[in-house]
């Protein structure tokens, strides 16, 4: 039987950032946004094995093999990420992909150490049917079947694939870019009908693990926030998770790096209008205080 | 003037000082005056080139490196010497302990141990409330922190759980002071996950507690029970170090032609000149120096025959990567599967050497094997076992390499686990990683969270405001000065942070 495979970015070992406890984080490969603000755009493309990259990786880690693909020797690449800036798909020749068992694998090898894992990306939904596989095999091996599986989503997937892949998960972290569809598509390449919907669907099922705005100053609807929006805060429930993530320069290329930053005060502004809205589970960014010693 | 009085003249005269710190200066002066142990020429050429090192002990050993009393017997029976009854209330046990502790040396002049405080007062809290206790508790941890301003003294509590151990907790995090360590025991089979939680929470306030792996340690020290003390070494109770010397495995790598000449020559070669120099440190202060004829001995607060000289090695990181060069073998220890092998082997090697022979002055005639946490001068050398900071791999691999030396160091190690500041939101982030942790073996560990005031140093704690004032006005604290000295030499805040997500950090720009 063809057994279904992933592409992976990345996996993250310990994560105190995407859901409760300490979280195995799966980065799928290839997103279906193209958010000008993305911190990490290399991960939206798929890589088409152009060859681009091969010429220019100082570390000779990137070559063609006999079938026409680029393959990526981890042991050479000294992660100078050369490559990623030269793709001009937002790909990454520096990929991984995973059976089912191989990711369970993984997992297994962790289960000391997480309270559970979250698939994010790019997004993880674009790989549905090897989430589904996977997920469906986490659930009934005995020594992964208790952990919490999350998963961070744009929310641009459909009902009827929700409806499968919602039964495997403890819950989707949906993230809102902004609300107003103009505004969305500004941002993201791409209206939010279908973010809004699945919002809606989420709640409904009782499936959402947390509600996350990123807040970029000037650029983002929430400040002050449209009627409508306020409407659906107010129609929450006062317990649903929240979290408002500041927009940073860190990852971001284009014409975001010359949006501003969040400040303590805009996330603080923003914060006031969810606590209005009733909504009192809301986390805010860690404030950290730019280092200073007296040694160099 | 001499040389000897120029030295002396300006300690006097350091307007840094306080008077007592100049004291502890002038006897160290002094100690330095006589001749040292009596070596062979072997031995002098590996300390004076410091592949062998002594830790400071001075020419002259009179007292032991680490002792840990039986202050629960003292508290019992009272002292004869002291002129103290038996401890009837909370009142009388937190002042007689806090006598005691005048009396016990250490290779610091302050006691290195403080007992298993939680144990230990447990007999005497049924009448008092958990207001009343916090209030004593906070009242004596303060009077530690001020009357014995180092931060190598340490305190003992866990696995059980209790009123004494959740009131410290709590005091801790509250007053987030750096004197004293503090270590909490953990056991899987009495440790609450409840109480665990409350240890990671504290963590995440404070940087403090440290964790310890309570049944490892405790199938090492069956007979005597241990406790976790100074820069997590781990000893008999009743009992301690009477020395520890230490190995610098770079430079004993340095000086080897290959893998084999190491382990086959090098190794063996200055391990047995380890051994000299315990022998020679030992002679002197159990034949010599008449320091077991105290009253802590004649009082049953410790037995001679319980002190072990600890053998401790550091630097293994560069020995690993030397001998990696020398086999062609490109990466580096943390980072490659030929040089995270090739490291437990080294820990193997000497565990072998250091249990199979035999010593004079130690406990069952054995050394103990210690990855020593390193000292502020350690410039080209990383602590002990550890991954040189700012090269750590992610923190759970991190975690495997670490635990892969953990069985083969009875009298301690340590290391620092690293952690970026967004865990402080998810506490439980934390809890896991510790569980995890001891699940696979680590034996103990430290976890560091970055922007805390209270910064691990090797082991011990400094706060950061103190480094700034510390060059203003000197500090009332004997270990700032080491602090500051590890933070421009060795390189201790270049610890890599696991960062997460810069979107969960904000830091205005001024």
């Amino acid at each position: 039987m063809n057994s279904p495979s992933a592409i992976i970015n990345k996996i993250l070992t310990f994560s105190a950032v995407d859901g409760p406890g300490n979280r195995l984080v799966v980065f799928f490969q290839g997103c279906n946004l193209a958010c000008l603000n993305c911190h990490n755009p290399y991960t939206m493309g798929r890589c088409n094995d152009c060859g681009d990259c091969i010429p220019h990786c100082p570390q000779q880690a990137l070559s063609m093999d006999d079938t026409g693909t680029v393959r990526w020797d981890a042991d050479l690449c000294s992660q100078c990420d050369t490559c990623l800036s030269v793709c001009t798909f937002s790909a990454s020749p520096k990929t991984l992909r995973y059976s089912v068992s191989e990711l369970l694998d993984v997992v297994q090898d962790n289960t000391p150490f997480i309270s559970g894992i979250t698939l994010s990306g790019g997004e993880a939904t674009t790989q549905l049917p090897f989430i589904l596989a996977f997920l469906t095999a986490l659930r009934t091996n005995p020594a992964t079947a208790a952990l919490s599986c999350l998963v961070d989503s744009n929310g641009l997937l459909g009902k009827t694939a929700w409806q499968q892949l919602l039964p495997l998960v403890d819950g989707v972290m949906l993230d809102i870019k902004a609300w107003h569809t103009d505004q969305h598509k500004a941002i993201t390449g791409s209206h939010n009908h279908r973010v809004k919907a699945s919002l809606d669907q989420l709640i409904r099922s009782k499936k959402l693990a947390e509600l996350r705005f990123l807040l970029i100053p000037s650029v983002t609807d929430f400040d002050p926030p449209p009627d409508d929006l306020l409407l659906m805060l107010r129609g929450l429930s006062p317990e649903t998770p929240i979290r408002i993530n500041g927009f940073q320069h860190h990852g971001v290329v284009g014409a975001a790096a010359f949006w501003p930053p969040a400040q303590s005060d805009d996330i603080s502004r923003f914060q006031q209008v969810l606590h209005s809205a009733g909504l009192l589970n809301v986390k805010i960014p860690v404030h950290t205080e730019k280092m200073s010693l007296p040694f160099r | 003037m001499t040389l000897i009085q120029d030295r002396l003249l300006s300690i006097a005269t350091d307007p840094l000082l306080s008077f007592k710190q100049k004291s502890r200066q002038f006897a160290l002066s002094a100690d330095e005056q006589l001749p040292y142990l009596s070596l062979s020429d072997g031995l002098s050429t590996a300390l004076e080139s410091r592949v062998v090192c002594d830790m400071f002990e001075g020419h002259a050993p009179f007292k032991p490196r680490y002792v840990l009393p039986d202050y629960a017997l003292f508290l019992k029976q009272g002292s004869c010497y002291l002129e103290l009854p038996p401890a009837d209330t909370l009142d009388e046990a937190l002042t007689y302990l806090g006598i005691l502790y005048h009396h016990v040396p250490s290779v610091t002049d302050l006691p290195v141990f403080l007992g298993h405080i939680d144990r230990l007062l447990l007999p005497y809290i049924d009448d008092v409330s958990d207001a009343q206790l916090y209030q004593k508790l906070k009242l004596f941890w303060i009077q530690l922190d001020r009357t014995l301003p180092d931060a190598f003294v340490h305190a003992n509590i866990g696995p059980e759980d209790n009123r004494i151990a959740r009131a410290i907790l709590a005091i801790e995090a509250e007053l987030k002071q750096t004197v004293p360590n503090l270590t909490f025991m953990y056991d899987p089979a009495i440790t609450s996950d409840d109480l665990l939680r409350a240890v990671t929470d504290t963590l995440c306030q404070c940087n403090k507690p440290h964790i310890a792996n309570n049944p490892l340690h405790e199938a090492q020290f069956t007979d005597t029970g241990f406790g976790i003390v100074s820069c997590y070494n781990a000893l008999s109770l009743g009992g301690g170090a009477n020395t520890l010397v230490r190995l610098n495995l770079r430079k004993v790598a340095e000086q080897s032609d290959s893998l084999e000449d190491f382990f086959a020559h090098q190794l063996p070669r200055y391990s047995d000149l380890m051994f000299e120099l315990i022998e020679a440190r030992t002679d002197f202060l159990h034949n010599r120096s008449g320091f077991f004829n105290s009253f802590l001995v004649s009082e049953g607060l410790i037995h001679e025959d319980r002190f072990s000289p600890m053998w401790g090695v550091f630097g293994l990181a560069q020995a690993v990567n030397h001998l990696g060069s020398l086999a062609n073998k490109q990466g580096s220890y943390g980072n490659s599967e030929w040089h995270n092998a090739l490291a437990p082997r080294i820990s193997q090697a000497l565990s072998d050497i250091v249990t199979e022979t035999f010593v004079t002055f130690g406990y069952k005639n054995r050394a103990l094997l210690h990855s020593q946490a390193g000292i502020s001068t350690d410039s080209e050398e990383t602590p002990g076992t550890r991954i040189p900071y700012g090269e750590e791999p992610d923190i759970i691999s991190h975690v495997k390499i670490a635990a892969s030396h953990h069985a083969y160091y009875p009298s301690g190690i340590s290391d620092v686990l690293q952690l970026d500041q967004t865990v402080v939101d998810n506490p439980e982030s934390v809890f896991q990683l510790c569980k995890g942790a001891l699940q696979i073996g680590m034996r103990e560990f430290t976890v560091n969270i970055a922007h805390q005031d209270l910064v691990r140093v090797t082991g011990f704690m400094i706060k950061r405001s103190d480094i700034e004032k510390l060059q203003a006005e000197g500090s009332r604290s004997n270990t700032a000065a080491l602090g500051v000295e590890a933070v421009e030499k060795t390189g201790i805040l270049n610890r890599r942070p696991r960062v997460v997500s810069d979107e969960l950090t904000v830091s205005d720009y001024q």
